[in-house]
């Protein structure tokens, strides 16, 4: 499904990624862990089709196209969702019709009728059920105002009613309470599916027992410098990152 | 640039929808201004002696002053002997009774304007005095807006109909003295709307007028007179669109607004006019003057404009609040893009005791467009308790773009309290960003987040023309920051 090779970027002349090499095919979960600074925010946002970052070396393929070459409202049509670390605010629009623009637009690329206001909004409610969150949030400003662990919610929500074919969460658990955490983290294991493929972005094994990734990645200085099954999380969880640099060292 | 930049930089890039010419055979005076052409104008028109003598007093007055220099606005000097100041369709003699009367073509216009004014007639309920040029060729709901004894009408017909109301009134919130551009008017006029609600009455409809340029180097000086007398009611809506052309046109409207006591005014506007090219070239000069007067206790008066055409705006719709407990209120949108320039604001005069006024202000500047928000806040001593609350946003679309906020505070009374707040942002990349990634496209989202950014405002329009607005905000955009 994404196939990235030596992949180099940065950004105003920085090189933060340094040669990615990434594998992820339908139906599996990747974690991707590392220290503060390694570039995961970079490499989950430049997949997602931010502008501004220059990409030296390397391809991304998705789905048999070219990734780089789609801007990013295309890739976003073309299933990709990114769950930012940081959710946006945008003052005076609705959270109700930012998802109903949303899911149109991706609808109507897959060449479905737009859902008309009824159904969304039913569609919308169960989804935000099944995540614990109020419903009142959705004729609320998109974000603003929202409590941290209400944002990251909100970005889960948006993944529920879009159905993307490939998610990436960027630290979707930071901020979340423990509850919110297993609400989420069900959430997120209901969207399991073969024709599915889903990155993790995070720093804390705790969400990993709930959602049990199929490959859990170490990025460090913009390279993937480990990858292993379940248990390489635990592992750095126990020894922290610099175990991993020695390792690679010795 | 970067790809995203540029590519907003093209859906800036638009351009305007409505432009275009229709080629009506017009009957216009010769170029210039002297005391014949007024004299001409209003022999044309059947006007009473009172009115000539006030035109005459205001084109002497004229005469003695001088453009105001103050506004943040630049542009080439105005020729005011180089412009025709009388224009009127040829059809005017007989006089249309009926739409089916109209010139075909004139009702193509309407079309492509998206006016479909037949529907208008019979759907919405709206009554529509729409202005062609400078005379006004179709007025509808007549009969029933009579019934109720209100009288909405072009200004010339109130003049030979009501000219005891005329005299009275006009002038009288805006002074013919008052400003260059409002002198001017009150010399040249050709016409407008008038209106008077008698006491008590609700105006059931909303009153709406087209405004509309066409003639090719005139100006259009409109004049509009509205009356609420004691516990009367009426919302009144003006919209406008203008076809395309290359050269600059001076349009100096004049609006005054009465509220006696326990009268409420609610005024409308939707103002789209020619902006000029994307490289300045053109576009309509929109130097107006809009006061309305809270003469009575508890009367109400709400200024709400969108303002996206224009190449200049120069324009404060203000309120004097004059009766003790009366209200007044400017919601504003004022959006820039190209080379547009807009200087724009408000200005709330406190005389009553326990007066308030609100000031809510959405400047969006896109573009080389320069928006400047410029409001006064005057308290006289006498105003007791008096309160007002400003708030200016301005919202900033590129890099080139300019945004400035010019509050001005004038208080004589202690017991007074003034609050003002002010904000400026940027549509971030990061904003766009996330829009985009869940699949919409960048135009929709700047759209998307623009309206947001003016809901506000948009809350204080009746219903079908904030979904116009709207629309008219993402025609006039669709397109953001690099
Ligand atoms: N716009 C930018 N300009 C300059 N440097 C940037 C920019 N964006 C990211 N960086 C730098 O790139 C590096 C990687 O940042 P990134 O956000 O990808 O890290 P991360 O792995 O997600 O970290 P965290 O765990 O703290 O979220 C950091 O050193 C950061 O400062
Ligand atoms: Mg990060």
């Amino acid at each position: 499904m994404l196939s990235i090779k030596n992949l180099h970027a940065g950004i105003h002349g920085k090189e933060i990624l340094r040669g990615i090499d990434l594998g992820v095919r339908s139906g599996e979960v990747h974690a991707i862990m590392g220290p503060n600074g390694s570039g995961k925010s970079t490499l989950a946002q430049l997949l997602a089709g931010r502008d501004g970052y220059e990409v030296t070396a390397g391809s991304v393929r998705y789905l048999d196209q070219d990734l780089l070459a789609m801007p990013a409202e295309a890739r976003a049509r073309a299933g990709l969702f990114l769950a930012f670390q940081y959710p946006v605010e945008i003052p005076g629009v609705s959270n109700a019709l930012f998802l109903k623009a949303a899911l149109n637009s991706i609808r109507k690329q897959q060449g479905l009728d737009e859902l008309d206001a009824m159904d969304l909004l039913q569609l919308m409610r169960d989804k935000m059920k099944l995540l614990g969150m109020d419903e009142l949030l959705l004729p609320r400003a998109v974000n603003e105002g929202f409590s941290g662990g209400e944002k990251k919610r909100n970005e889960v929500l948006q993944m529920a009613v879009l159905e993307p074919k490939l998610a990436i969460l960027d630290e979707t658990d930071s901020g979340l309470d423990i509850d919110a955490l297993k609400i989420v983290a069900d959430g997120v294991n209901g969207m399991r599916h073969p024709q599915r493929a889903i990155v993790l972005v995070t720093h804390y094994q705790r969400l990993l027992e709930f959602i049990v990734p199929d490959v859990v990645h170490v990025l460090s200085q913009g390279r993937i410098v480990r990858s292993g099954a379940a248990e390489l999380a635990r592992e750095l969880e126990q020894h922290g990152y610099g175990w991993v640099e020695e390792q690679k060292a010795a | 640039m970067s790809a995203a930049s540029k590519q907003l930089d093209e859906l800036i890039g638009r351009e305007y929808r409505h432009g275009f010419v229709t080629t009506l055979a017009t009957d216009t005076v010769p170029r210039g201004l002297n005391e014949a052409v007024i004299r001409m104008i209003s022999a044309r028109k059947h006007e009473p002696q009172f009115m000539l003598e006030w035109r005459l007093k205001a084109f002497r007055h004229w005469l003695t002053m001088r453009e105001p220099q103050w506004a943040n606005i630049h542009h080439p000097p105005i020729d005011y002997q180089n412009i025709s100041y009388y224009s009127a369709p040829k059809s005017e003699k007989d006089g249309p009774r009926s739409l089916s009367e109209l010139d075909p073509e004139l009702l193509r216009t309407y079309e492509k304007l998206g006016i479909p004014l037949k529907e208008q007639e019979m759907l919405a309920g709206v009554a529509v005095d729409a202005v062609f040029d400078s005379v006004s060729v179709a007025t509808t709901f007549k009969e029933k807006l009579a019934e109720l004894g209100i009288i909405f009408c072009p200004f010339s017909e109130a003049v030979q109909k009501h000219p005891e109301l005329v005299q009275r009134y006009l002038g009288s919130v805006v002074p013919y003295t008052d400003n260059f551009y409002a002198t001017l008017n009150s010399a040249v006029f050709s016409d407008g709307s008038f209106c008077y609600i008698p006491p008590g009455v609700r105006c059931p409809m909303e009153l709406s007028t087209y405004f509309r340029i066409n003639e090719r180097n005139t100006g259009q000086f409109e004049r509009t007179l509205i009356i609420a007398d004691k516990g009367a009611y009426v919302s009144y809506l003006e919209g406008c669109t203008a076809p395309m052309r290359d050269e600059h046109q001076l349009h100096a409207a004049v609006v005054e607004l009465i509220a006696l006591d326990d009268a409420q005014i609610k005024y409308a506007t939707v103002q789209n006019w020619y902006p000029g090219d994307k490289e300045g070239r053109g576009g309509i000069y929109n130097f107006v003057t809009k006061r309305g007067e809270c003469r009575g206790a508890n009367s109400h008066i709400s200024w709400t404009q969108v303002e996206t055409g224009s190449a200049i705006t120069w324009k404060y719709p203000s309120v004097v609040l004059l009766g003790d407990n009366s209200v007044g209120e400017f919601y504003s949108v004022a959006l820039t893009n190209h080379h547009q320039q807009a200087d724009t604001g408000t200005k709330m005069t406190h005389v009553g005791r326990n007066t308030r006024s609100t000031v809510l202000s959405k400047g969006i500047s896109a573009g080389y467009g320069q928006n400047t928000y410029r409001g006064l806040i005057k308290v006289l001593p006498g105003a007791e308790d008096a309160r007002n609350y400003t708030q200016c946003d301005s919202l900033l679309l590129g890099g080139q773009c300019g945004a400035h906020t010019m509050p001005y505070i004038e208080v004589r009374n202690p017991t007074a309290k003034v609050e003002h707040e002010a904000s400026t942002s940027r549509i971030g990349e990061e904003q766009l960003f996330y829009c985009t990634q869940r699949g919409i496209a960048p135009e929709e989202a700047v759209s998307m987040i623009v309206s947001g950014f003016c809901k506000a405002v948009f809350q204080n329009l009746p219903m079908e023309f904030a979904v116009e607005a709207q629309k008219l905000l993402g025609v006039s955009l669709e397109g953001s920051t690099g």
